[in-house]
């Protein structure tokens, strides 16, 4: 079963810009799925019209089977959604937060108090439960907005660049949390601008480009769709670089320089350094892989 | 899912949050209101006569309390929601599975309830100045309702459809202020020129006021079957502009 299905999506603002262009892609139920683009590629639009923040112009979306012509109401039980910006009450308490969201989506207040009380304890919130939710620092006002999104225990989760501004420690945590989730069943959908993000917890990638789908595939084959990777060389001494020039080694700084190989490529060129009498003090990755192949299909 | 406890969450919030800040919300009308029975109703009305029968004080207490009423329940639904809209924290209804006609009837029970609370703390003030005679309490009670849900469902409107805080201003301060004023609070249209009366006919508030006032001492200047009339079609055009603006996201959704 499809957890989020959507046909020939298109989206025109009332000021002419056309924000989606017959977008269609489906999400499987248990999926963990990137949405990912440039600023103004219509990513936020597209969670705006399935959580019902926005109209569509025309198109077909469907949650679990549920269109949102017809069932908006039944999908929307269905969905969590944690926005890009802060948009709870700021004068609310954190534990009330979650209690006013839970009865929107007809929970009964002690039920939503037991609830919120287990999200808030996993979140490392509960402490703050009766603060004012303006009182929190950026990264609890984030978690507080994902603890909102799971109060109903929604089946799909879609989060909308959830780590952005979020410490490394922090980040990392709300991964191994996502993680469990994904684990438990939950069906998520992420946008961020961290490849990094990507790599660590998706199996399957959507790239808009101006409104436009133009990648959707498993996060593995895209990786296996680079050929080649930027390497920085560190070693005790530059020699005669003769011997490695089919590799085109580009000096970078002193002893360091910057080559492009392939996987197979590697092994030859270190034996060919070695023999040249230089030794390698250092040898890494030059930046993020899946980057390089996003930014180059952005380009193509 | 249960509609009814999306709409007992929206009453609880809204009645929270206006009980949280009493000395903005409740407080300032009752000021305000005693200030008018005070320079309006002893000092200015033990010069005049009688109007219909009864004393200048006890003839505009239901006027005053029914401007208390028709400003507060207007003021409490528009701020809230607007406010709601400006922080985008009404971002939390829209995604939820809750009725259109559900979060209107929330966001409407809570400027009603604020309304009716306002009007019984005015009312209860007015006791020190004048004792008022009740000739049907039922009028009183279906007038003073029906009132605060016409206000509340045009405070809902217009924090739908306002854009900024300009927007949320200009009906009370343009619309509802003038209105009220000359709806008869402080007189009977019978005082005025016959030109004058007719123009005032025009007023819906008129008809509240005179309705609600017949419910006190029996008289009205105008048919009272005529204000229930007024009433109930601007509770059911107000009503129904409210859920088409929400159905269909107006001022909401893009």
């Amino acid at each position: 079963m499809h957890a989020l299905s959507v046909q020939h999506l298109s989206k025109i603002y009332v000021n002419g810009t056309q924000a989606l262009k017959d977008v269609s892609f489906a999400i499987e139920a248990g999926d963990f799925c990137a949405l990912l683009g440039a600023n103004g590629a219509g990513k936020t639009t597209l969670i705006g019209i399935v959580t019902d923040l926005l109209k569509k112009t025309s198109g077909e979306v469907k949650v679990f089977d549920h269109n949102i012509d017809f069932k908006f109401s039944k999908a929307k039980q269905l969905i969590g959604v944690v926005p890009q910006e802060f948009n709870f009450n700021i004068f609310e308490k954190v534990q009330d937060i979650l209690v006013t969201q839970a009865g929107y989506f007809g929970i009964d207040h002690r039920k939503a108090r037991m609830d919120s009380e287990v999200i808030l304890k996993r979140l490392g919130l509960w402490s703050k439960k009766d603060s004012a939710s303006r009182t929190l620092s950026g990264g609890m006002k984030r978690r507080l907005m994902i603890a909102r999104a799971l109060i109903h225990h929604p089946k799909l989760l879609i989060l909308d660049e959830p780590t952005a501004g979020v410490d490394v420690e922090l980040r990392h945590g709300m991964w191994d949390y996502l993680k469990e989730l994904n684990q438990q069943g939950m069906t998520i959908l992420l946008t961020t601008h961290y490849l990094e993000e990507v790599e660590q917890l998706c199996r399957n990638v959507a790239i808009l480009k101006n409104g436009e789908l133009v990648t959707y595939d498993r996060v593995y084959h895209l990786m296996q769709r680079l050929e080649k990777e930027i390497y920085l060389v560190t070693v005790d001494r530059i020699q005669d670089v003769g011997s490695i020039q089919k590799f085109g080694p580009m000096i970078k700084e002193e002893n360091t320089f910057e080559v492009e190989l392939s996987k197979s490529d590697v092994h030859d060129f270190i034996l060919k350094v070695t023999e040249i009498g230089m030794t390698i003090t250092d040898f890494r990755s030059q930046g993020h892989r899946l980057e390089k192949l996003y930014l180059k299909i952005l380009k193509t | 899912m249960s509609t009814f406890i999306a709409y007992q969450t929206i009453v609880r919030r809204e009645v929270n949050r206006f009980m949280r800040i009493w000395l903005q919300t409740l407080l300032p009308p009752v000021i305000t209101q005693t200030l008018y029975f005070v320079i309006f109703g002893k000092f200015i009305g033990s010069q005049l006569g009688q109007i219909g029968g009864i004393s200048y004080m006890s003839f505009i207490v239901p006027g005053l309390v029914m401007m208390a009423v028709i400003n507060s329940s207007y003021s409490n639904v528009v701020s809230s929601f607007f406010s709601s809209k400006f922080q985008r924290n009404v971002e939390e209804i829209l995604v939820s599975p809750t009725p259109s006609w559900v979060i209107m009837a929330g966001y409407v029970t809570g400027g009603v309830v604020r309304g009716v609370i306002v009007g019984a703390l005015v009312f209860s003030v007015s006791v020190f100045f004048t004792h008022p005679h009740i000739f049907n309490i039922f009028l009183i009670g279906i007038f003073i309702l029906f009132t605060a849900t016409v206000f509340s469902l045009g405070g809902l409107a217009n924090g739908i459809l306002a854009r900024n805080f300009d927007d949320v201003s200009i009906v009370p301060t343009f619309v509802l202020t003038p209105l009220t004023y000359l709806g008869g609070v402080f007189y009977s249209i019978m005082s005025l020129p016959v030109f004058w009366q007719k123009v005032s006919l025009f007023n819906p508030i008129l008809y509240m006021v005179n309705g609600f006032r017949y419910g006190f001492y029996g008289v009205s200047d105008v048919s009272v079957i005529a204000s229930v009339f007024i009433l109930i079609s601007f509770t059911a055009i107000l009503a129904l502009m409210n859920f088409y603006l929400l159905k269909n996201g107006i001022g909401l959704k893009n």
